[in-house]
């Protein structure tokens, strides 16, 4: 057992944990936010992503002893940063946003790890194609197959990010 | 509270696997003493649970009737709707919603949908078989029409006017001179209960908020993670449980080392028969302890695997003897014969929230949050389970991170609450993905027989058909044939099975569709003209036609390319379903470019929500059309994980064009399912183009 520090949406946060410990366990179990879904343990799902260093990681199958310095973003810390979850009235980020017009979910179970792994390809590819979402997202997967309106509150959510010159909100 | 639910028709076999011991009562002055000031309409259902398995309904008692919803007014001018129904992402928390304000005269806000929670909401059998929206919807419909009129009622000695002369607007009732007074208004310091008579419904084309695109009234929860399922509820004290399963289906625990697991800190072993678990502090903690088990088992020989599975249901009936296949068929001499055995795997709902529990025992009072479609029924299994009284057990279902029929029992309900009362401490259990593979219940596979015969006009004139345990739904053909003969044989499963979205009207579509489709070439007659003359129901025809015009039926987009179609009816709904695939140059023998997809349900409550549940049972159908199949062989699942089973991904998703077609004038029918049911023999029809297809699911070519 060891003792690690972990900045966490914009907080040192303290926990003892074994390396090899999954991220996802100490986010949720430790640390209580709860947005960070497990759902197959194998990062074959994304249901569990989260961003590193502003990057779209799987977290349940992220070690613990692995992640060091990285600065880590939930869903919670996504809209407003270092304050953690806020009040209902403040402002979603972009992502969030454009998936709650487009109602790109059903159930809501896959909704956090798709738009952290969102956050994560605009950073890299600011004006994605369909094939691009489709082929950078493909490890993501929606039971209740939205993939159609995800695709499109990508693209929607993208659009929205250039025009605003490049306020991407979440991570460091 | 003098209206009533018609009775089920039917009832599929695989929906229902308990039936309830108790009747739940609340009485009025309960929920009048719970709720305070307002008013109070309550509807019942004395009849829904008539048809249940065939068998009686508990016995009456006395005039306490079995409620289906009540709503409550309260004076602040908001409504409380309490429902036994569950929120799966089937969007029914809006849709309800939009029942009840279109007819109470609200705005959705003003809305509050109380589900799923047994001590707070009224009985109900469960969410399943797309009834919520042909059998909740109009009951609350009632409801919020007889609170509008209650509330106008009130409004004359307030307002001192002639009943004629008021309507109810936007959360108040309006004179014709302009005055107004508000609901709440109303409201304060009344204690009414109301009584369903026959309040004045709308009319479809009258319908606001229903038929509206109203946004899903809780998104924001969900893009923003706080949204809590069952795996985020936490409770003081919370401990963590790991259940230590059987190395195979059928095994019993012979012998058990605990030593290293009990050495971790704050760890409890609890063993009871075969069941064999572990609580700790911590999560982690509590997967180590599992971990550190070692346990023995005796495993079962000789059980079938996936390949001989199918032979195993022919010869091994449910009940002591085999219902014999249909041979009385007359075939006419000169009829042109077809044969074909269709085979169809289990499969996994693979809902991405995992079966998941957490249990809380005050004295012998059982509380648990649990994600099950059956609410009532799981607090029967903890029951029984535990030996108390129903009343004893409160079942609360947070929506759920879906089920798609997977989520009918009570097994992590009943796990957490052994380990519960083992600690004395509240537990959550949260299955494993390899715990869902193999410890959850499966799509039941089968092997469907169709022998039909066509004569020299190119009409079908004999129709056998025998479907060996996959289900009864959708066994009967919608097209007209004058002999036909269509048995349903129930078998032993050496697989754990139960309901999944849309039950067997998939597997008998398929069969169904991939037999017409094969007579149709055979013949050299078009699909569509082929179907289309032996179809009688306009519903059924009409999204025929809109499929086969919007793909440009029969040609395709291009060369290379090829067209595939399908139709049938399922749970009052109508859906035609067309495939266009290509043949790459290299790599897998055929690709999936587009579907196209008609439906229709009568009068569409919310055009957005339904689209969505029409694509999104489109995308899950391309599971058990194109690869899902559970591998399995000596008790073991060998496909059991994420890695290993394929489920539809962003890449396998085509491009799907959907075709709603509004009814007005026929009441809604659910449809959450329906859509799905032609996805697989559409694919399968094209992809014949290519060359001989296996009649089997997955499609693939022989």
């Amino acid at each position: 057992m060891a003792r690690y520090i972990l900045r966490v949406n914009g907080q040192d946060r303290q926990v003892d944990a074994e390396p090899g410990d999954s991220l996802l366990s100490v986010i949720r179990y430790d640390f209580g936010l709860t947005g960070s879904r497990y759902g197959c343990g194998e990062g074959q799902c994304g249901a569990c992503s989260v961003l590193l260093d502003g990057a779209a990681a799987r977290s349940c199958v992220t070690r613990v002893g692995s992640v060091g310095t990285k600065s880590i973003t939930t869903i919670e810390g996504l809209a407003h940063g270092a304050d953690g979850p806020g009040s209902k009235d403040l402002p979603l980020h972009p992502v969030q946003q454009a998936f709650l017009e487009t109602e790109a979910f059903q159930c809501g179970y896959c909704t956090s790890g798709m738009i952290m792994a969102t956050v994560g390809l605009l950073k890299t590819n600011p004006n994605p194609s369909e094939q691009d979402i489709a082929r950078l997202m493909d490890r993501s997967v929606c039971r209740c197959g939205t993939y159609p309106r995800i695709v499109k509150a990508v693209r929607l959510a993208a659009e929205r990010m250039r025009t605003t010159n490049g306020i991407m909100g979440g991570g460091k | 509270m003098s209206d009533t639910l018609t009775p089920l028709t039917e009832i599929e076999r695989y929906e229902l696997s308990e039936q309830r011991r108790y009747v739940f009562e609340l009485e009025r002055r309960d929920f009048i003493r719970l709720f305070g000031a307002g008013l109070v309409v309550a509807v019942a259902a004395v009849d829904t649970l008539a048809q249940e398995s065939g068998r009686a309904r508990p016995q009456s008692r006395g005039d306490t009737p079995d409620l289906a919803a009540w709503i409550h007014v309260d004076d602040k001018g908001r409504a409380h709707v309490n429902t036994g129904k569950v929120e799966i992402g089937q969007n029914i928390r809006t849709s309800l919603s939009q029942t009840v304000a279109d007819e109470l005269r609200v705005p959705i806000a003003s809305v509050t949908l109380v589900m799923a929670d047994t001590d707070n909401t009224p009985f109900d059998m469960g969410t399943f078989g797309s009834m919520t929206t042909p059998r909740m919807a109009p009951v609350l419909a009632k409801a919020a029409a007889t609170a509008r009129e209650m509330l106008i009622d009130l409004a004359v000695t307030r307002l001192h006017v002639d009943r004629s002369a008021l309507i109810a607007h936007d959360g108040q009732v309006i004179a014709h001179d302009g005055r107004a007074v508000a609901y709440a208004e109303l409201m304060k310091g009344q204690a009414l209960t109301g009584t369903i008579t026959s309040p004045p419904l709308d009319a479809t084309a009258a319908w606001k908020i229903r038929g509206t695109a109203v946004p899903k009234v809780d998104g924001r929860e969900f893009v923003t993670g706080r949204h809590q399922y069952t795996p985020d509820v936490t409770r003081p004290g919370l401990m963590y449980g790991r259940i230590v399963r059987p190395d195979a289906f059928g095994a019993s625990l012979a012998a058990v080392d605990a030593a290293r697991a009990k050495a971790i800190a704050g760890v409890s072993v609890v063993r009871d028969g075969d069941f064999l678990g572990v609580v700790a502090p911590t999560e982690r903690a509590a997967a180590r302890a599992a971990n550190a088990i070692q346990a023995r088992w005796n495993l079962q020989s000789g059980q079938p695997s996936s390949d001989t599975v199918y032979d195993y249901f022919k010869k091994n009936p449910e009940g002591r003897t085999q219902t014999p296949a249909v041979e009385s068929i007359q075939i006419p001499s000169g009829a042109r014969t077809f044969e074909a055995s269709y085979r169809i795997p289990y499969i996994a709902h693979t809902p991405l929230e995992p079966r998941a529990a957490v249990a809380e025992w005050e004295g012998d009072k059982l509380t648990v949050w649990t994600g099950t479609q059956r609410p009532f029924g799981v607090r029967t299994e903890l029951a029984e389970a535990f030996h108390v009284p129903e009343e004893r057990v409160r079942v609360i279902v947070p929506d759920m991170g879906s089920g798609y029929g997977g989520k009918h029992t009570g097994d992590a309900a009943i796990e957490a609450a052994r380990l519960a009362k083992a600690v004395g401490k509240p537990v959550k259990l949260v299955w494993t993905r390899a715990e869902e593979f193999t410890w959850a219940y499966f799509r039941p596979a089968g092997v469907i027989d169709i022998k039909s015969a066509v004569n020299g006009d190119g009409h079908i004139v004999a129709w056998a058909y025998d479907n060996w345990n996959s289900g009864g739904a959708g066994l009967q053909t919608p097209y007209d044939v004058p002999a036909k003969e269509q048995v349903f044989h129930a078998t032993k499963s050496p697989l754990r099975q139960g309901s999944y979205r849309a039950l067997a009207a998939t597997a008998n579509n398929y069969a169904r569709e991939m037999h017409m489709d094969e007579m149709a070439r055979a013949l050299g007659v078009d699909a569509v003209e082929f179907r289309t003359r032996h179809l009688k129901d306009d519903r059924l025809k009409a999204v025929l036609a809109a499929v086969a015009q919007k793909i440009g039926w029969p040609k395709a987009s291009g060369p290379g390319r090829a067209l595939g179609i399908a139709c049938g009816t399922e749970k009052a709904g109508y859906v035609a379903t067309a495939a266009e695939v290509s043949r790459p140059s290299t790599g897998s023998a055929f690709k999936l470019e587009r579907i196209v997809i008609a439906f229709e349900c009568g009068a569409i409550v919310n055009p957005d929500g339904l689209k969505n549940q029409v694509e999104g049972s489109v995308v899950q159908g391309l599971g058990g059309a194109l690869f899902e199949a559970i591998d399995f062989a000596d008790g073991r699942v060998r496909n059991g994980s994420m890695e290993q089973y394929r489920v539809p991904r962003f890449k396998d998703a085509p491009l799907i064009e959907t075709i709603l077609l509004d009814r007005k004038d026929i009441p809604s029918a659910g449809a959450g399912e329906s859509s799905m049911i032609c996805v697989a023999p559409a694919i399968g029809s094209a992809v014949r183009a290519f060359g001989k297809v296996v009649t089997a699911l997955p499609v693939r070519l022989a």
